[in-house]
């Protein structure tokens, strides 16, 4: 009995003494392994969405804002883990939301090649959102019955507000989700177009970080660390709410107008900017968008019908400027020796080379004074100022270095560059020299060699001939069309104004600015935004005053006579030049560049309509308007303060 | 004869890990029950009634002469085989599986637990008889204890609860080992017993939970988040709390709820996060003082206080073994609870009142030489 005993003692030792080596090995010699696991178990990155800075008007009334709207948003990962890859449930979601399941499958799609949008650009962890607002009665169908939603839930998101609506959308641009790919720091947003885009980095601020621990279900039970969100910081520009109303107005009317009378009138610019500081203070396109239709995904036909109406004209159209250009021309004339107070003649047309180049319609003007070619818009009096430069280089057979006066005029005014504003995607516009001939040429000269034996039409024929064999010379044609601002000539309806500022402010061509100041939520200033002086018009003040007295002449006898008839120029003394560009193939481009008050500019204003006639009767008149509404001229209170 | 003091140690060793149990089930238990919106004292306050209904059971047993106990045995042993019979019936309830309880209007009883103690005193009872000059006892005696482990035995099968049944295969080994039956007959009948189990797992008697629970025993990594589950968590939450744990209600896992039944059979997790190395061994330490305690009241003793002492401590010491195993991976995950300190009425009850039927049995036979 005794020895059985002994062997119980023993047995049961070794029972106990088992179990205490294992809690050794797995406590004091494990621990901390097993303890990073326990980690893993319990313990949460969550990132916590930072607010994005606003956009407000020069007079701090907000462009875009915050708000929070009940989204719904689709996990892909738990729906395509669904044996119907979630066929179900978004047929199910369709019937929620109304709408069709199809455009639902559109928009849950990854982004990957050979995927056309409408799809998801994101991360596939992300949860993608499907609808950007939804009734409160919607989200609680969907968040009370998880287990016919897996992967779908409704959630309060920040999204971007835009208080007045489509208003200056182009300049604002818009903002994406975005995640970078990177679980951790979850739904963001960044600027994808325009000032969201420009000013990203003042805008979005940081995200917060929060170390949480959970239990079993995923449920928070405290916090272990926090790194609180940095808000982003707001952006004041110099946009002016009222005047880009006026701005848009007058531009839709203008359109609307040339419409009537059976003109395409497919596209439309206004830019308005201070010609003292450089600032833009409205910058319209037409046609405009609501920029709330990013909110919430976007379906594939609202895509397609968008994509045209995304374009900001003010900076990314390039149309010829036709007679707006001739302040650079007639600039260039007098600095290469002709008379400011010469006087010359305007004939029907003008013998250039073996072409003859016809004044606007072929009515012959007479002798007229420099000023007076600049009102009535003569054509012929350039040409032959063209001609003689181009003789004087050299005609066929250039000089070494040609002296080219008017180029270096026009790149003088900031053509052919971008202006550098702070809003991304700018276009640059073409300022034709013989390089760029030659080199257009050399990109060219297959295709129009094809062209000069296959094309039907004789006359086309004949043009291709003649750029397959000599287009890398610049002829006389092309000196003449290039005084005129037509031929190759582009420019964007800002490079104009900047242009037009320039000569209202007297020879200071600045790189434009929107954004005006970087501040935070209490107000104070983070830095200033001040357009810089990008270079001089080297031009006299003599000759620039004189082209400004010249072009105060335009809407009292000129060619905008029509246009302001019955406008007080007496209380506000607007001086402009009216644009009448050819395009191939299309009905006019109709332009009106202006200023005032003539004796002492404050802003530019310049109008464009595509396809829109001539610039007295398209252009003109909505200048007039934004004028008017501007300074309250015309009944109506002023829109400027 | 003059009856012997209390043997206070055991009491008091006793005692103690009822009362760190309370503590871990408080601890286990507060943050699901705040969650609920219910008293966070709620599971505290009825094991500390359990506690005390056991130590009451514990005195009255420790006052009353074993002799009376062996009176008493045949009505204990009946009312055991009665009780487990009722469990099977529609008066039964079924908690993980297991129709293991009996429900008595507001209170939920499981007979399995006192049912140990029954056949322990039934066993010893049987076994001690003595005629002159034999050491052993006759074989017709270890086949009528052998009879009577089968009616129970064969109830608690039909539960199922595979842990009661191991746990009451140890107590009749014990029991059989303790009254010096041959070795022989001991081997042929563990033979048997292992023959039987390995039948049951070829003839697919078992059930698919209890099936799926020895795989993941024998294969951790098989299944991490199905029947693996459970016996990971375990281990991740015994290991994080290191040498010196991270304090009482301050265990992340526990709060977290990551381990299933962690105020019954996992009870040992709480100890392992909240109290480290320190609690835990603690735990063990006072376990391995009732146990040593329990074989020396079995040494003293005559014939039937040794079989009665040694079949209480292969119990109490096959279930301490068991069930930290299960926590610490050494074991499969078969649900028995840890003796003095999972929650729950039946087992506390039954485990105090086997204290308490040692020191009847301590009481009643001085040490030799006195």
């Amino acid at each position: 009995m005794r020895s059985r005993l002994l062997v119980l003692h023993v047995l049961i030792a070794s029972l106990l003494l088992i179990p205490l080596i294992r809690l050794w090995d797995v406590q004091v010699r494990h621990g901390d392994d097993y303890a990073r696991a326990a980690a893993e178990d319990h313990v949460r990155q969550v990132v916590v969405p930072q607010v994005r800075g606003g956009i407000l008007d020069d007079r701090g009334r907000p462009l875009v804002r915050n708000r929070t709207r009940l989204a719904v948003t689709v996990d892909h990962v738990a729906l395509t883990r669904r044996r119907d890859g979630g066929r179900a449930v978004l047929d199910r979601l369709a019937g929620v939301l109304g709408v069709p399941a199809a455009r639902l499958a559109e928009q849950v799609r990854l982004c990957t090649a050979g995927v056309r949008p409408p799809c998801w650009p994101g991360s596939p962890y992300q949860p993608i959102p499907v609808a950007g607002e939804v009734s409160t009665r919607a989200a609680l169908q969907i968040a009370e019955r998880p287990e016919l939603f897996p992967g779908v839930s409704a959630d309060p998101v920040p999204v971007r507000d835009h208080p007045r609506g489509e208003l200056a959308a182009h300049t604002l641009g818009y903002v994406a989700p975005s995640g970078g790919g990177d679980p951790a720091s979850g739904i963001g947003l960044s600027g994808q177009e325009g000032l969201e885009a420009r000013y990203d980095a003042d805008l979005s601020g940081r995200p917060g970080r929060r170390e949480v621990v959970v239990d079993t279900t995923g449920q928070v039970v405290r916090t272990l660390s926090e790194t609180p969100p940095v808000a982003g910081h707001d952006l004041v520009t110099s946009i002016d709410a009222e005047v880009q109303e006026v701005a848009e107005r007058a531009l839709r009317r203008a359109v609307e107008g040339a419409r009537d009378r059976r003109l395409p009138a497919d596209a439309g610019a206004a830019v308005v900017m201070d010609v003292r500081t450089g600032r833009v203070v409205a910058l319209a396109a037409h046609p405009g968008y609501d920029p709330d239709v990013w909110s919430g995904g976007i379906s594939g036909d609202a895509y397609r019908e968008l994509r045209g109406r995304l374009q900001p004209k003010a900076i990314q159209g390039q149309w010829a400027p036709g007679s707006t250009w001739k302040i650079t021309s007639a600039a260039a004339a007098v600095k290469a020796g002709y008379a400011l107070d010469g006087i010359y003649g305007c004939p029907g047309s003008f013998q250039v080379g073996a072409r003859s180049f016809r004044n606007f319609r072929g009515i012959p003007l007479g002798s007229m004074p420099l000023s007076r070619a600049l009102t009535a818009s003569c054509d012929t009096i350039f040409y032959r100022f063209a001609y003689e430069m181009w003789l004087k280089d050299g005609g066929t057979k250039p000089v070494k270095r040609p002296r080219d006066p008017m180029q270096k005029m026009a790149a003088a005014f900031g053509f052919g560059k971008r202006t550098g504003i702070d809003l991304p995607g700018e276009a640059a516009g073409r300022l034709p020299t013989r390089a760029w001939k030659r080199s257009f040429w050399a990109q060219t000269r297959k295709q129009s060699c094809k062209e000069a034996k296959r094309a039907r039409s004789a006359y086309v024929r004949a043009i291709a001939k003649e750029n397959c064999v000599d287009g890398h010379r610049w002829w006389a044609g092309d000196a003449a069309n290039f005084s005129i601002g037509q031929g190759d000539v582009l420019v964007t309806p800002l490079q104009l104004a900047r242009a037009y500022a320039a000569l209202a402010n007297g020879g200071k061509l600045f790189t434009p600015r929107v954004g005006k100041a970087v501040v935070r939520a209490d107000g104070s200033v983070v830095r200033r935004i001040k357009p810089k002086v990008a270079g001089r018009l080297p031009v006299p003040k003599k000759v620039l005053a004189y082209i400004r007295k010249a072009l105060a002449e335009v809407p009292r006898s000129g060619t905008a006579a029509g246009a302001f008839a019955g406008f007080p120029l007496d209380r506000l003394a607007v001086a402009g030049k009216t644009g009448t560009a050819e395009a191939y193939g299309k009905k006019d481009t109709s332009w009106f560049a202006s200023f005032a008050p003539a004796g002492k500019p404050r802003y530019a204003v310049v109008v464009v309509v595509s396809q829109g006639g001539t610039g007295a009767s398209t252009a003109a008149p909505a200048v007039r308007e934004i004028w008017s509404g501007m300074y309250g001229l015309e009944g109506g209170k002023a829109a400027l303060r | 004869m003059r009856a012997q003091r209390p043997d206070w140690v055991l009491a008091v060793a006793a005692v103690a890990l009822c009362g760190l149990g309370a503590v871990l089930v408080w601890s286990a238990t507060e943050p699901r029950l705040l969650d609920a919106g219910q008293d966070p004292l709620t599971y505290l306050k009825r094991q500390l009634v359990n506690i005390a209904v056991g130590v009451a059971v514990m005195v009255a047993l420790s006052a009353t002469s074993h002799r009376v106990l062996r009176a008493y045995t045949p009505w204990a042993y009946l009312a055991a085989v009665l009780s487990l019979a009722a469990v099977l019936t529609p008066l039964g309830r079924t908690v993980n599986g297991a129709q293991a309880w009996l429900g008595l209007g507001p209170l939920q009883v499981q007979p399995s637990e006192p049912a140990k103690l029954a056949l322990v005193l039934a066993l010893a009872t049987v076994l001690a008889e003595r005629h002159d000059g034999e050491r052993r006892p006759r074989w017709t005696q270890v086949g009528l204890a052998l009879a009577l482990s089968a009616p129970p035995a064969a109830l608690i099968m039909l539960q199922p609860d595979m842990g009661t049944l191991l746990i009451l295969a140890a107590v009749v080994l014990g029991a059989l080992f303790a009254a010096g039956v041959a070795l022989r007959w001991l081997l042929a009948l563990s033979g048997s017993a292992v023959a039987a189990g390995a039948a049951a797992w070829f003839l697919g008697l078992l059930q698919p939970h209890q099936v799926s629970r020895l795989i993941a025993f024998a294969e951790p990594g098989a299944d991490p988040l199905g029947a693996g589950y459970t016996a990971k968590e375990a281990l991740v939450t015994v290991g994080s709390g290191g040498a010196f744990g991270r304090g009482l209600f301050n265990g992340d896992q526990t709060a977290g709820r990551f381990v299933p039944e962690q105020h019954t059979d996992f009870v040992f997790t709480v100890a392992g996060e909240e109290l480290g190395f320190l609690g835990s061994a603690l735990i063990v330490v006072l376990l391995a003082v009732v146990l040593w305690r329990g074989l020396r009241v079995a040494g003293r003793t005559g014939s039937f206080g040794c079989v009665a002492a040694a079949a209480v401590v292969c119990w109490l010491a096959l279930q301490t073994f068991v069930n930290i195993g299960m926590a610490l991976g050494l074991a499969p995950v078969i649900g028995v609870p840890l003796p003095f300190v999972s929650y729950g009425g039946s087992a506390t009850v039954a485990a105090l009142a086997a204290i308490g039927v040692l020191q009847s049995i301590h009481r009643g036979h001085p040490p030799k030489g006195h």
